[in-house]
């Protein structure tokens, strides 16, 4: 809205990405219905939108990620933003609230940081992520315990049963765990990387049964089709399990690679 | 037929753009994942992991107040934590 952002005014900054017609982004808004802007330098552009100064201070943002609601429209509004720039040209996306005190700020990083941003560029050409997801459901994979706790008749029953039960969820998990394990290394054959999220818990994935696996691949563009195919076969061909596939989504789960690999380097040689 | 490899069979049908994404698997990449550039009002990667945490703790109850009577037993949990 006004003419020079960079007075007062922070800078979200969503990922870089290859430069590309800026008309593509035009009716696009991001964090607080902002406008989205390019900053470029040399062959990478830095997405960004200005951000209220009033929202800018450390305390103030994490009040706000810590509220469900906003930090939803704040995740969303990221997406949304991230998603429609790798429709359009390959990108590397950033963490969640990455700010910077305005526009110049993010044209220093930019230049700073360039070899690194123009590699994971170059990484990411034709790649997408795939996120897959492995359901196991207890009562399918191993036959359901017959006689229910409360029709023990004496303590010593009781035990036996209960014992009998557990043995049963040793069962069941182990089985469930070697069922992701299948599909990971299945999956993973056809990709160029992958990476795993921690399980999610049933209640938040509304799915019936328990997340096995939660993991994402970096999959090259013009492979998607069979990779979902052979995800389509798992799910038919593994007993009380599904396997679910989500995306195309950018390479979010991968993209903190490049930046680990570095810190790894750096401390590496030391052990 | 090749290119319809994006206009998935049904249980796929999250595969198609701009349909509005679960919001677990969207923080689930926001908040683990991302480049990490440090920058004056960026909040502490410990910072995130707590939000993270803190978060999933918040839908999760959320999710159970709206689907009473599905919540699982303590001995479900208890069996499979490490």
């Amino acid at each position: 809205m006004t003419a020079e952002p960079d007075t007062g005014v922070a800078a979200y900054t969503y990922g870089v990405a290859r430069p590309f017609d800026p008309a593509r982004i035009a009716d696009l808004r991001g964090v607080d219905g902002a406008a989205v802007r390019l900053v470029r330098h040399e062959a990478v552009v830095a997405v960004v939108s200005a951000l209220p100064s009033a929202d800018v201070d450390d305390a103030a943002l994490r009040a706000r990620l810590e509220d469900l609601s906003q930090l939803e429209a704040v995740a969303r509004a990221h997406h949304a933003v991230v998603d429609t720039v790798a429709a359009s040209s390959v990108t590397v996306p950033f963490r969640l609230a990455t700010i910077h005190r305005g526009e110049a700020r993010v044209a220093e990083i930019l230049r700073r940081g360039y070899p690194e941003f123009d590699a994971a560029l170059e990484r990411f050409e034709g790649q997408v992520e795939l996120g897959v997801k492995v359901y196991a459901r207890r009562e399918d994979l191993v036959p359901a315990a017959a006689s229910p706790l409360a029709a023990a008749s004496s303590g010593r029953d009781y035990l036996r049963r209960r014992r009998a039960q557990a043995d049963l969820q040793d069962r069941w998990w182990q089985r469930a765990v070697d069922t992701a394990q299948r599909v990971d290394t299945e999956l993973g054959e056809l990709v160029a990387d992958r990476r795993h999220h921690r399980p999610q818990d049933p209640q938040l994935s509304g799915e019936d049964g328990e997340n096995v696996l939660n993991a994402a691949y970096l999959v090259h563009g013009g492979r998607v089709a069979p990779f979902v195919e052979r995800v389509a076969e798992l799910d038919a061909e593994i007993p009380g399990v599904s396997v679910v596939v989500t995306g195309p989504w950018p390479p979010y789960s991968f993209a903190a690679l490049e930046d680990d690999a570095a810190t790894e380097r750096d401390e590496g040689p030391t052990r | 037929m090749s290119n319809v490899g994006l206009a998935p069979p049904a249980h796929t049908n999250e595969l198609s753009a701009h349909r509005q994404v679960a919001l677990v698997d969207l923080l689930d990449r926001l908040l683990a994942d991302g480049v990490v550039v440090v920058g004056e009002l960026t909040l502490a990667i410990a910072d995130v992991d707590l939000v993270h945490i803190s978060l999933h703790a918040v839908i999760t109850s959320a999710a159970q107040m709206s689907r009473t009577g599905h919540q699982p037993e303590i001995g479900e949990i208890s069996g499979r934590s490490s």
